[in-house]
Protein backbone atom coordinates (compact mmCIF):
# COMPACT_ATOMS: atom_id res chain seq x y z
CA UNK A 1 0.00 0.00 0.00
CA UNK A 2 1.01 3.66 -0.68
CA UNK A 3 -0.54 5.89 1.55
CA UNK A 4 0.13 9.40 3.15
CA UNK A 5 -1.62 12.21 4.60
CA UNK A 6 -5.39 10.55 4.53
CA UNK A 7 -4.98 8.43 7.47
CA UNK A 8 -2.27 11.07 8.81
CA UNK A 9 -4.39 13.88 9.21
CA UNK A 10 -7.10 11.84 10.53
CA UNK A 11 -5.00 10.50 13.22
CA UNK A 12 -3.09 14.30 13.71
CA UNK A 13 -6.81 15.47 14.18
CA UNK A 14 -7.41 12.74 16.66
CA UNK A 15 -4.27 13.00 18.65
CA UNK A 16 -4.69 16.99 18.74
CA UNK A 17 -8.00 16.67 20.47
CA UNK A 18 -7.16 14.57 23.47
CA UNK A 19 -11.27 14.89 23.75
CA UNK A 20 -11.46 12.53 20.57
CA UNK A 21 -12.03 9.20 22.27
CA UNK A 22 -10.87 6.11 20.59
CA UNK A 23 -13.44 4.93 19.33
CA UNK A 24 -13.54 8.62 16.60
CA UNK A 25 -10.28 7.63 16.31
CA UNK A 26 -11.14 3.83 14.61
CA UNK A 27 -13.83 5.85 12.89
CA UNK A 28 -11.18 8.12 11.07
CA UNK A 29 -9.17 5.60 10.35
CA UNK A 30 -11.82 3.47 9.04
CA UNK A 31 -13.11 5.98 6.64
CA UNK A 32 -9.81 6.47 5.46
CA UNK A 33 -9.00 2.46 4.64
CA UNK A 34 -12.39 2.21 3.22
CA UNK A 35 -12.10 5.25 1.16
CA UNK A 36 -9.24 3.67 -1.03
CA UNK A 37 -10.74 2.59 -3.70
CA UNK A 38 -9.37 -0.82 -4.33
CA UNK A 39 -10.17 -1.98 -0.76
CA UNK A 40 -13.17 -0.66 -0.70
CA UNK A 41 -13.67 -2.61 -4.10
CA UNK A 42 -12.94 -5.52 -2.00
CA UNK A 43 -14.89 -5.03 0.68
CA UNK A 44 -12.62 -4.74 3.18
CA UNK A 45 -13.66 -3.44 6.52
CA UNK A 46 -11.33 -2.13 9.35
CA UNK A 47 -12.30 -3.93 12.86
CA UNK A 48 -9.33 -2.54 14.85
CA UNK A 49 -6.24 0.21 15.04
CA UNK A 50 -4.32 1.26 17.23
CA UNK A 51 -0.76 1.50 18.54
CA UNK A 52 1.07 -0.07 15.60
CA UNK A 53 -1.57 -3.18 15.32
CA UNK A 54 -4.70 -3.30 12.66
CA UNK A 55 -7.16 -5.73 12.24
CA UNK A 56 -9.02 -5.83 8.75
CA UNK A 57 -11.23 -8.24 7.74
CA UNK A 58 -12.25 -9.14 4.22
CA UNK A 59 -16.11 -10.92 3.30
CA UNK A 60 -16.15 -14.39 1.04
CA UNK A 61 -16.68 -12.95 -2.45
CA UNK A 62 -16.72 -15.39 -5.93
CA UNK A 63 -14.86 -12.85 -7.94
CA UNK A 64 -12.22 -13.38 -5.66
CA UNK A 65 -11.64 -17.19 -6.03
CA UNK A 66 -8.58 -18.47 -7.81
CA UNK A 67 -9.44 -22.33 -7.90
CA UNK A 68 -12.37 -22.78 -9.94
CA UNK A 69 -12.78 -26.54 -8.80
CA UNK A 70 -12.64 -25.32 -5.23
CA UNK A 71 -14.29 -22.34 -4.55
CA UNK A 72 -10.88 -21.03 -3.22
CA UNK A 73 -10.00 -17.21 -2.85
CA UNK A 74 -7.17 -16.20 -5.09
CA UNK A 75 -3.74 -15.80 -3.16
CA UNK A 76 -3.86 -12.29 -4.77
CA UNK A 77 -6.78 -11.27 -2.63
CA UNK A 78 -5.26 -12.42 0.73
CA UNK A 79 -1.82 -10.37 -0.48
CA UNK A 80 -4.28 -7.40 -1.17
CA UNK A 81 -5.75 -7.85 2.04
CA UNK A 82 -2.71 -8.11 3.83
CA UNK A 83 -0.62 -4.82 2.03
CA UNK A 84 -3.75 -2.95 3.33
CA UNK A 85 -3.21 -4.53 6.99
CA UNK A 86 0.22 -3.91 7.07
CA UNK A 87 0.11 -0.13 5.76
CA UNK A 88 -2.66 0.64 8.08
CA UNK A 89 -0.70 -1.25 11.34
CA UNK A 90 2.09 1.69 10.40
CA UNK A 91 0.10 4.57 9.81
CA UNK A 92 -1.41 3.94 13.69
CA UNK A 93 1.81 3.60 14.73
CA UNK A 94 2.57 5.88 18.06
CA UNK A 95 5.48 7.55 16.01
CA UNK A 96 2.67 8.61 13.75
CA UNK A 97 4.20 8.70 10.08
CA UNK A 98 2.47 11.25 7.67
CA UNK A 99 2.93 8.10 5.10
CA UNK A 100 4.16 4.69 3.96
CA UNK A 101 4.83 2.52 0.94
CA UNK A 102 5.49 -1.11 0.70
CA UNK A 103 9.25 -1.54 0.25
CA UNK A 104 8.65 -5.47 0.48
CA UNK A 105 6.12 -8.05 1.52
CA UNK A 106 6.80 -11.60 1.79
CA UNK A 107 3.73 -14.27 1.98
CA UNK A 108 3.80 -17.65 3.62
CA UNK A 109 0.40 -19.44 2.44
CA UNK A 110 0.07 -22.21 4.73
CA UNK A 111 -3.46 -23.41 3.63
CA UNK A 112 -6.48 -22.83 1.66
CA UNK A 113 -8.90 -20.56 3.26
CA UNK A 114 -12.08 -21.92 3.67
CA UNK A 115 -14.57 -21.44 0.91
CA UNK A 116 -17.42 -18.91 2.35
CA UNK A 117 -15.56 -17.39 5.30
CA UNK A 118 -14.50 -13.99 5.67
CA UNK A 119 -10.73 -13.71 5.85
CA UNK A 120 -9.45 -11.38 8.85
CA UNK A 121 -6.12 -9.93 8.93
CA UNK A 122 -3.86 -8.59 11.61
CA UNK A 123 -0.86 -6.74 11.31
CA UNK A 124 1.83 -5.58 13.37
CA UNK A 125 4.76 -3.35 13.11
CA UNK A 126 6.64 -4.18 15.43
CA UNK A 127 9.93 -2.16 14.79
CA UNK A 128 10.27 1.39 13.23
CA UNK A 129 13.74 2.94 12.97
CA UNK A 130 13.65 6.58 11.09
CA UNK A 131 12.84 5.76 7.62
CA UNK A 132 12.07 2.22 8.20
CA UNK A 133 8.47 0.48 9.52
CA UNK A 134 8.65 -3.75 9.78
CA UNK A 135 5.39 -5.30 9.84
CA UNK A 136 4.33 -9.12 10.44
CA UNK A 137 0.49 -10.09 9.88
CA UNK A 138 -1.65 -13.15 10.24
CA UNK A 139 -4.50 -14.07 8.14
CA UNK A 140 -7.37 -16.44 9.88
CA UNK A 141 -10.68 -17.54 8.12
CA UNK A 142 -13.39 -19.25 11.14
CA UNK A 143 -10.72 -20.89 12.37
CA UNK A 144 -8.32 -18.96 14.85
CA UNK A 145 -6.40 -21.99 15.92
CA UNK A 146 -5.18 -22.38 11.94
CA UNK A 147 -4.04 -19.71 10.24
CA UNK A 148 -4.24 -19.49 6.34
CA UNK A 149 -1.22 -16.85 6.13
CA UNK A 150 1.18 -14.93 7.44
CA UNK A 151 2.99 -12.34 6.11
CA UNK A 152 6.28 -9.71 7.32
CA UNK A 153 7.45 -6.78 5.46
CA UNK A 154 8.77 -3.54 5.62
CA UNK A 155 7.59 -0.36 4.78
CA UNK A 156 8.68 2.95 4.10
CA UNK A 157 8.24 5.29 7.13
CA UNK A 158 7.68 9.03 6.15
CA UNK A 159 8.00 11.16 9.62
CA UNK A 160 6.80 14.85 9.25
CA UNK A 161 9.04 17.64 8.64
CA UNK A 162 11.15 18.19 11.75
CA UNK A 163 9.88 14.96 13.44
CA UNK B 1 8.21 -37.45 -44.07
CA UNK B 2 5.38 -36.08 -42.30
CA UNK B 3 3.94 -32.88 -43.42
CA UNK B 4 3.57 -30.01 -40.68
CA UNK B 5 0.32 -29.10 -39.56
CA UNK B 6 -1.45 -25.72 -41.08
CA UNK B 7 0.32 -22.49 -38.96
CA UNK B 8 -4.02 -21.60 -38.57
CA UNK B 9 -4.31 -25.71 -36.84
CA UNK B 10 -1.22 -24.54 -34.39
CA UNK B 11 -2.40 -21.32 -33.46
CA UNK B 12 -6.26 -22.13 -32.59
CA UNK B 13 -5.22 -25.00 -30.10
CA UNK B 14 -2.68 -22.88 -28.07
CA UNK B 15 -4.76 -19.72 -28.29
CA UNK B 16 -7.75 -21.98 -27.32
CA UNK B 17 -5.60 -24.00 -24.28
CA UNK B 18 -4.40 -20.36 -23.32
CA UNK B 19 -7.85 -18.77 -23.28
CA UNK B 20 -9.38 -22.14 -21.52
CA UNK B 21 -6.72 -21.63 -18.04
CA UNK B 22 -6.90 -17.38 -18.06
CA UNK B 23 -11.09 -17.67 -18.31
CA UNK B 24 -11.62 -20.51 -15.89
CA UNK B 25 -9.76 -17.90 -13.06
CA UNK B 26 -12.84 -15.87 -11.76
CA UNK B 27 -10.22 -13.39 -9.83
CA UNK B 28 -8.00 -13.26 -13.10
CA UNK B 29 -11.31 -12.08 -14.87
CA UNK B 30 -12.69 -9.77 -12.15
CA UNK B 31 -9.09 -8.20 -12.10
CA UNK B 32 -8.95 -7.73 -15.66
CA UNK B 33 -5.89 -9.45 -16.68
CA UNK B 34 -4.88 -10.57 -20.20
CA UNK B 35 -2.84 -12.57 -21.85
CA UNK B 36 -0.71 -11.92 -25.06
CA UNK B 37 0.90 -14.89 -26.28
CA UNK B 38 4.09 -14.77 -29.21
CA UNK B 39 4.83 -18.78 -29.89
CA UNK B 40 4.86 -19.81 -26.19
CA UNK B 41 6.18 -16.27 -24.91
CA UNK B 42 3.23 -14.78 -22.60
CA UNK B 43 3.01 -11.11 -21.51
CA UNK B 44 0.18 -10.55 -18.77
CA UNK B 45 -1.33 -7.17 -19.23
CA UNK B 46 -3.53 -5.26 -16.83
CA UNK B 47 -5.57 -2.72 -18.12
CA UNK B 48 -5.93 0.50 -16.16
CA UNK B 49 -9.30 0.72 -14.17
CA UNK B 50 -9.57 3.29 -11.32
CA UNK B 51 -10.71 0.58 -8.89
CA UNK B 52 -6.95 -0.56 -8.99
CA UNK B 53 -6.21 2.66 -6.95
CA UNK B 54 -4.31 2.21 -3.60
CA UNK B 55 -3.72 5.33 -3.12
CA UNK B 56 -5.91 8.56 -4.08
CA UNK B 57 -3.65 11.19 -3.45
CA UNK B 58 -0.81 10.35 -5.83
CA UNK B 59 -2.84 8.25 -7.34
CA UNK B 60 -1.03 5.11 -7.07
CA UNK B 61 -2.02 1.37 -7.80
CA UNK B 62 -2.64 -0.91 -4.86
CA UNK B 63 0.15 -2.60 -3.87
CA UNK B 64 -2.00 -5.51 -3.10
CA UNK B 65 -3.26 -5.29 -7.19
CA UNK B 66 0.38 -5.24 -7.96
CA UNK B 67 1.20 -8.40 -5.97
CA UNK B 68 -2.08 -10.54 -7.25
CA UNK B 69 -0.86 -8.90 -10.82
CA UNK B 70 2.46 -10.98 -10.31
CA UNK B 71 1.03 -14.31 -8.57
CA UNK B 72 -1.59 -14.46 -11.42
CA UNK B 73 1.39 -13.95 -14.10
CA UNK B 74 3.65 -16.77 -12.35
CA UNK B 75 0.56 -19.28 -12.11
CA UNK B 76 -0.67 -18.82 -15.62
CA UNK B 77 3.08 -19.09 -16.65
CA UNK B 78 4.07 -21.98 -14.80
CA UNK B 79 0.87 -23.75 -15.94
CA UNK B 80 1.46 -22.68 -19.52
CA UNK B 81 5.00 -23.79 -19.70
CA UNK B 82 4.02 -27.43 -17.83
CA UNK B 83 1.22 -28.29 -20.25
CA UNK B 84 3.06 -26.99 -22.91
CA UNK B 85 4.35 -30.46 -24.34
CA UNK B 86 1.41 -32.28 -23.95
CA UNK B 87 -0.56 -29.69 -25.89
CA UNK B 88 1.61 -29.61 -28.60
CA UNK B 89 0.57 -33.39 -28.83
CA UNK B 90 -3.00 -32.88 -28.25
CA UNK B 91 -2.94 -34.59 -25.55
CA UNK B 92 -5.20 -31.82 -23.71
CA UNK B 93 -8.32 -33.30 -22.86
CA UNK B 94 -11.02 -30.89 -23.84
CA UNK B 95 -12.88 -29.17 -21.52
CA UNK B 96 -11.17 -30.25 -18.86
CA UNK B 97 -8.54 -27.70 -17.06
CA UNK B 98 -5.14 -28.77 -15.80
CA UNK B 99 -4.87 -28.58 -12.21
CA UNK B 100 -3.27 -25.36 -10.81
CA UNK B 101 0.36 -25.21 -8.79
CA UNK B 102 -0.80 -23.88 -5.16
CA UNK B 103 1.15 -20.91 -3.97
CA UNK B 104 3.39 -21.81 -1.31
CA UNK B 105 5.42 -18.38 -0.40
CA UNK B 106 5.39 -15.42 -2.40
CA UNK B 107 7.73 -12.11 -2.35
CA UNK B 108 7.05 -9.16 -3.70
CA UNK B 109 9.78 -5.55 -4.19
CA UNK B 110 7.92 -2.52 -4.68
CA UNK B 111 10.54 -0.93 -6.79
CA UNK B 112 8.21 2.31 -7.84
CA UNK B 113 4.93 3.27 -7.81
CA UNK B 114 2.68 1.86 -9.81
CA UNK B 115 1.27 4.74 -12.06
CA UNK B 116 -2.26 4.98 -12.79
CA UNK B 117 -1.65 3.13 -16.48
CA UNK B 118 -1.63 -0.22 -18.27
CA UNK B 119 0.85 -2.61 -16.73
CA UNK B 120 3.01 -5.68 -18.17
CA UNK B 121 4.24 -8.81 -16.60
CA UNK B 122 6.54 -11.59 -17.38
CA UNK B 123 7.28 -14.87 -15.60
CA UNK B 124 10.43 -17.38 -16.16
CA UNK B 125 10.03 -20.55 -14.54
CA UNK B 126 13.82 -20.61 -12.83
CA UNK B 127 13.47 -24.20 -11.97
CA UNK B 128 10.26 -27.05 -12.25
CA UNK B 129 10.97 -30.31 -10.64
CA UNK B 130 7.71 -32.94 -9.65
CA UNK B 131 6.79 -30.84 -6.45
CA UNK B 132 8.39 -27.86 -6.78
CA UNK B 133 8.92 -25.06 -8.56
CA UNK B 134 10.41 -21.72 -8.34
CA UNK B 135 9.28 -18.58 -10.69
CA UNK B 136 10.35 -15.00 -10.92
CA UNK B 137 8.36 -12.09 -12.42
CA UNK B 138 9.08 -8.85 -13.26
CA UNK B 139 6.26 -5.50 -14.27
CA UNK B 140 6.88 -2.73 -15.96
CA UNK B 141 4.89 0.42 -17.20
CA UNK B 142 5.47 2.43 -20.31
CA UNK B 143 9.10 1.83 -20.57
CA UNK B 144 10.83 -2.14 -19.99
CA UNK B 145 13.72 -1.32 -18.45
CA UNK B 146 11.76 0.58 -15.51
CA UNK B 147 10.78 -2.39 -13.89
CA UNK B 148 8.13 -0.86 -10.83
CA UNK B 149 8.10 -4.52 -9.21
CA UNK B 150 9.12 -7.93 -9.04
CA UNK B 151 8.48 -10.76 -7.32
CA UNK B 152 9.95 -14.88 -6.91
CA UNK B 153 7.55 -17.05 -5.50
CA UNK B 154 7.94 -20.69 -4.75
CA UNK B 155 4.95 -23.24 -5.60
CA UNK B 156 3.58 -26.80 -5.15
CA UNK B 157 3.49 -28.44 -8.18
CA UNK B 158 -0.56 -30.65 -9.08
CA UNK B 159 0.32 -33.98 -8.75
CA UNK B 160 0.47 -35.91 -12.57
CA UNK B 161 -1.89 -38.98 -13.13
CA UNK B 162 0.69 -40.51 -14.93
CA UNK B 163 3.22 -40.22 -12.02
Amino acid sequence: MRTSHGLATAQKAATDDRMITQNDRIKLARQFIEAIPHSRALGMSLEQIGDGIAIISMPYDERLVGNPATGVIHGGAVSALMDTCGGAAVMSHGDAPVGTATIDLRIDYMRAATPGQRIRARAECYHVTRSVAFVRATALDDDDDNAVASATGAFTFQRAKGA
Amino acid sequence: MRKPEPVQVIKTRRDAALRGLVESVPYIQYLGVQFDRRGDELTAVLPYREDLIGNPMLPAIHGGVTAAFLEITSIIELTWSSQWADMEEGKLAGDTLPPMPKTIDFTVDYLRTGLPRDAYARARVNRSGRRYASVHVEAWQDNHDRIFAQATGHFLMPTRDDG
